[in-house]
């Protein structure tokens, strides 16, 4: 199959096989051309070139209704929810049978089956991700298909749940349902599946078979060259306290918000703290509540080298050293539309003094720009791009540089690495590697395990708001993480928590 | 009493025009799309279903005249905000204003002219029941209408597939797309719903409210309609509760007007405009309640690439 | 590049219009000709063409700046009836002072009346999240029955036969004229600053940055340390205060006198030049000036032609639709360029 987008060719002659009963992996990198893939074979991309044979007979699967009708379901990446609907409206939404009347008890009945639990009355924003994850499931499984597409489903699951969800996957497959299984992640599908096609730049680089293979021969042809990870920064000495949080509880902002709750925590100059978590669980309202954005409702609630600055603005707390760079990229930690000039202008015009008497000091603003794009090998044709016209990858690296280059003593940061291809991965980390071997205190929000646990001198995590106690990360297992991002307590025989 | 029950009938026919154009607007809001076009919607509406009265005597001509011109604006709207991805606001001003001119060019040869209203059809028996019969069964056809749009709209939303398909493309278009359901469709039919609605709205006000044409007549009835969506938080029953309300503050004003109350006329024509304000205030300061219940991706432009 | 699309919708509307007047079954062009090229054919007439844009440019370049911010304002008809009301309040309080000190006052005053109307929106926005758009709209009615109030009673003229008409001003209470032989005066000065005021703003300032990110991406403004209230409340003061400053302007200048209807929809219309001249300060001037052109070629072709004063509205909401349409199609194009280079990568 083969699938052009102006200017790219995303997929480029794919073919593969998937049996009935199989779990069959896509392997391949951000970009490397997988979603566009599944996107053509549950008919919401039309091929330019090639076909699909489904049971060996061509078939054209012109919506994604034709494609449920022979049997063809997918769970989204991004779930296909609607927010303010019920958990059973949702389903209904999804299914094409207009009997309707009997929903409720094969609901019931697929949930008891596969131990899926769900209430069908809840409204979808009062549920977590993993419950909103089930919807999905339950919502294909009720269309009896012979193949279902899940697109990098743990992305969102505590380990706990991805467990779980492998369980049902499996006893799926045993009773005879083809899964294609969308993922990067190298020991899920290690452990999940028994064929992979490897995907890169558009391309099938390989077709193989499971147990022959390594994760880390899986990981070289993923990436086609071999990566060299520095191995974790130790903790030198650890310097004095550059942030305290105490006891910071902060109402949502709305139905649709996670409050925080009774959050206590501090991080110290020269070394990285990670917290891990599930999406949705205060991972935005934390760093907001960091940054300035939101208010805490006491001065002392946060305090940055020692002064209380809980009420204060976020230029206020810039001034104070703190720098931080938001999950989102577009639209948060930059403007789409403007140039990189003036996203660099957004967050350094204090710090840096981009201003005289209230007018931009131009060269100054382009100056510093350029350094950004030289320092974090930005590709850019020049400071007027707009930021909207930057691949991923090249943003964060821009934003990451622009506020490691404002040099802040304190850098808290969310998903740092999130959709960005290896390379630019590796020069993010490094970056924020240098500032902590530089003096600074560094926060790493993130739901990537991988990274916390190479990153990461000390760990924690957040669950319904709250934060968990920090351990050294050399100290906790996976497991032991898990529990802590499913909101547990650790009962660690080695309590030396610093 | 008959002064009362005047009055009543009075407020109804206030509210009529109200409910039609608020109706309409909550079906387009609902699908995520946000019209601020009714009130040059509702003029042309006007003035095309008087027109057509005027020319051949048909009420059911006229009405649909009325009908069809709301749609027809409607649909320049659809096509520039689903077609062109223009922004919405923007363009739903630019529908009030080419509304407002071309509403008084096309009748400027129909002012002045006289028209008996439309028709009140008495239902047989319920009619004869003392004060009710009177004042539930005895009124114009576009008021009975007027009821079964919002019987009708209340089972479309609530009860039908069709209805949360719109309600499920209003909360989040790119769920919807992914799942299959043709967004830019929906979202037309939906616009060209509202349209039709302010075209019926425009049609009562020319022919059974005032019944003439003047320019401008509509008054900003439009903008309240707009109002009263909001105040309902987009529930049928609340938007006709609401456009009784303001019906009866409408017909209030005018009544403490020709009683001659020591209040200048100004003053009490203020009472709508500033009603409005009131409730907007009022039902804007519980936010959460209007984030659960509008449209999530009201406002937004919707452009199905991936 | 971003001027071309208003081009293209100039042509677009003035097709339209050849089609519209052929329909009436009037001669297209010697309409054309009433509309556009007569009134520019006397120095009286450019007089005019100033005169008639000075409140479109001082309204609009306000507006296009809040439109940039996000906030919709779109309610400047109403605060430029305030601005008349007090501003015009003024100079019936000195209607027998011939002083200095008058005019300024009044400008002030003006000035000031626009804002307080224009506050009231924003503080209902700001404090209970009331939409912007229906409060301030709303409040226009209201501004205007507060008008007519006046000037029919307590401010009508004692010795103007129960006209709802107020005094005539006195000459220290009307603005000079800048251009003699013309109604040209200074609020055409005024309206020139603004534009190269607001120009320097939004390329050079901190403030004119900060309007352009809460518009475009208000998260990345709260990450910035940007208020959005705060824009909210300057985006509603600078547009009152433009809107007052022009209904004063119209009161003390061409009119001379408070009447129950100050404006032809100046306050409305300026909507339309925002969008013509790009929401940009120097675009707005000529919008301003385009529009103005079609407030007098709407008086000529009703004089001479004997056409309906309702056709200027009919071309300026089909300018606005083809400039829409035109944009987008522009924009697509930019649009898909982007995402081709973005892909590449």
């Amino acid at each position: 199959m083969t699938r052009s987008f102006p200017g790219v060719l995303a997929n480029d002659k794919i073919s593969f096989t998937i049996a009935p009963g199989e779990i069959h992996a896509l392997l391949g990198e951000n970009g490397a051309g997988k979603s566009t893939l599944v996107k053509m074979i549950y008919g919401i991309l039309k091929p330019d070139a090639g076909e699909i044979r489904w049971n060996g007979e061509v078939v054209d699967i012109p919506n994604p209704a034709y494609a449920r009708s022979l049997g063809i379901a997918m769970v989204f990446q991004h779930f296909s929810l609607f927010d303010s609907l019920s958990v059973l409206e949702n389903i209904v939404l999804g299914i094409d049978s207009r009997d309707t009347s009997n929903l409720r008890s094969q609901i019931a009945e697929i949930s008891e089956r596969y131990g899926l639990s769900l209430d069908p009355d809840r409204h979808v924003y009062t549920l977590s991700v993993g419950e909103r994850q089930r919807i999905e499931i339950i919502r294909c499984l009720l269309q009896n298909p012979k193949l279902l597409v899940m697109d990098e489903p743990t992305s969102v699951l505590t380990p706990q749940e991805v467990e779980k969800l492998f369980q049902t996957l499996q006893r799926l497959a045993q009773e005879g349902l083809s899964i294609l299984y969308i993922s990067h992640k190298l020991n899920e599908i290690k452990t999940l599946c028994q064929r992979a096609t490897i995907l890169r730049e558009g391309r099938v680089v390989d077709a193989v078979k499971i147990e022959s293979e390594t994760v880390s021969s899986l990981a070289s042809k993923m990436m086609g060259k071999e990566l060299v990870e520095s191995a974790s920064s130790t903790v030198s000495t650890t310097g004095d306290v550059r942030m305290r949080i105490d006891n910071l509880s902060l109402p949502a902002k709305d139905e649709f918000g996670i409050p925080l709750r009774e959050i206590s925590m501090e991080v110290r100059a020269g070394e990285i703290l990670g917290i891990a978590g599930v999406a949705g669980n205060g991972q935005d309202e934390l760093l907001e509540a960091i940054s300035g954005e939101l208010l805490s409702n006491r001065p002392e609630d946060i305090s940055i080298s020692g002064k209380h600055c809980g009420q204060m603005n976020p230029n206020q707390r810039r001034m104070l050293g703190l720098a931080s760079i938001p999950e989102e990229r577009l639209g948060h930690g930059s403007v789409p539309g403007m140039s990189l000039e003036e996203n660099g202008l957004l967050t350094a015009f204090m710090r840096l003094g981009l201003l005289s008497q209230g007018f931009i000091k131009t060269e100054a603003c382009k100056e510093f720009t350029r350094k950004v794009i030289q320092r974090f090998e930005v590709k850019a044709t020049d400071v007027k791009s707009p930021a909207v016209s930057l691949s991923g990858g090249n943003l964060q690296k821009f934003i990451v540089g622009r506020e490691i280059t404002q040099s802040p003593e304190l850098l808290v940061v969310s998903q740092p690495t999130w959709g960005v291809d290896a390379g630019a991965t590796q020069i993010i980390r490094e970056g924020l590697r240098d500032m902590a071997r530089k003096g600074a205190a560094v926060v790493v929000i993130s739901q990537d395990l991988d990274e916390l646990v190479q990153i990461s001198d000390r760990l924690g995590a957040i669950c319904g708001g709250a934060v968990s106690q920090f351990y050294p990360t050399e100290s906790l297992s996976i497991e032991e993480i898990g529990l802590l991002m499913a909101g547990a307590k650790l009962d660690l025989e080695n309590q030396n928590v610093a | 009493m008959d002064i009362i029950i005047a009055s009543l009938l009075t407020i109804i026919t206030a509210a009529t025009p109200l409910l039609y154009a608020s109706i309409g607007e909550m079906i387009t809001e609902k699908s995520g799309v946000l019209n601020l076009g009714v009130e040059g919607m509702m003029l042309m509406g006007a003035v095309c279903g008087f027109a057509v009265i005027h020319f051949t005597g048909s009420e059911t001509l006229a009405i649909l005249a009325g009908l069809s011109a709301g749609m027809g604006m409607a649909a320049i709207f659809a096509m520039l905000v689903l077609g062109f991805q223009s922004s919405q606001v923007a363009t739903g001003l630019a529908l009030t204003i080419f509304g407002i001119g071309l509403s008084a060019l096309l009748g400027q040869d129909l002012v002045g002219i006289a028209y008996d209203g439309l028709p009140k059809i008495a239902i047989p028996f319920l009619s004869d029941i003392p004060v009710a019969g009177l004042l539930l069964f005895h009124h114009d056809v576009m008021v009975y209408g007027s009821v079964i749009i919002v019987i009708l709209s209340a089972w479309f939303l609530n009860k039908t597939r069709a209805g949360l398909i719109l309600r499920a493309v209003g909360n989040s278009h790119d769920a919807a797309h992914a799942i299959g359901y043709p967004v830019i469709r929906i979202r037309f039919m939906a616009i060209l719903f509202g349209g039709a609605m302010s075209g019926l709205a425009g049609a009562y006000l020319s022919l059974a409210y005032s019944p003439l044409w003047i320019e401008n007549m509509s008054a900003g009835r439009g903008w309240i309609a707009l109002a009263l969506v909001v105040f309902a938080t987009w529930r049928p029953w609340r938007v006709m509760a609401g456009a009784y309300l303001f019906g009866g503050i409408t017909i209030l004003q005018l009544h403490l007007q020709a009683q001659g109350v020591g209040v200048p006329a100004q003053v009490m024509s203020m009472l709508p405009y500033l009603a409005t304000i009131l409730v907007l205030v009022l039902i804007s300061r519980n936010q959460s309640k209007i984030k659960l219940n509008a449209p999530a991706c009201i406002g937004k432009p919707f452009q199905p690439t991936s | 590049m971003v001027f071309v699309s208003p081009l293209i919708a100039l042509v677009l509307t003035l097709l339209a219009g050849v089609v519209l007047f052929s329909v009436m079954g009037v001669n297209p062009q010697a309409a054309l000709y009433a509309f556009f090229i007569e009134p520019l054919t006397s120095k009286y007439g450019w007089g005019e063409l100033g005169v008639k844009a000075t409140p479109l440019i001082l309204i609009g370049v306000a507006l296009s700046i809040g439109f940039r911010s996000g906030v919709w304002n779109i309610g400047a008809e109403g605060q430029l009836t305030l601005g008349a009301i007090c501003g015009g309040g003024i100079a019936l309080l000195f209607y027998d002072t011939e002083a200095f000190f008058v005019l300024p006052l009044m400008v002030v005053c003006g000035i000031l009346g626009g804002m307080l109307w224009a506050a009231i929106p924003a503080w209902l926005r700001t404090s209970f999240n009331a939409n912007e758009i229906l409060t301030s709209l709303m409040l226009t009615y209201v501004a205007t029955l507060l008008l007519s109030l006046l000037v029919h009673g307590p401010w009508r003229d004692p010795d103007g036969f129960n006209f709802p008409e107020s005094r005539i001003f006195s000459d220290s209470a009307t603005l000079p004229i800048i251009l003699s032989g013309t109604r040209l005066h200074m609020g055409w000065v005024f309206a020139l600053a603004f534009v190269a005021a607001a120009w320097v703003m939004l390329a050079r300032t901190i403030i004119g940055f900060q309007v352009k990110v809460v518009g475009e991406a208000p998260a990345a403004a709260r990450y910035a340390g940007f208020s959005v209230n705060k824009m909210i409340w300057f985006s509603l003061l600078l547009g009152g205060g433009a809107a007052g400053l022009a209904g004063l302007v119209e009161v003390s200048g061409p009119i001379g006198q408070l009447l129950p209807t100050v404006s032809p929809g100046y306050g409305f219309t300026a909507i339309i030049v925002a969008f013509v001249g790009r929401l940009h300060p120097v675009g707005v001037l000529f919008a301003g000036l385009l529009m103005a052109l079609s407030y007098l070629g709407g008086e000529s072709a009703q004089i001479s032609m004997n056409l309906p004063l309702a056709v200027t509205g009919v071309f300026q909401g089909l300018l606005l639709f083809f400039l829409l349409g035109c944009d987008v199609l522009i924009q697509y194009r930019v649009v898909t360029r982007t995402l081709i280079s973005k892909r590449a990568h």
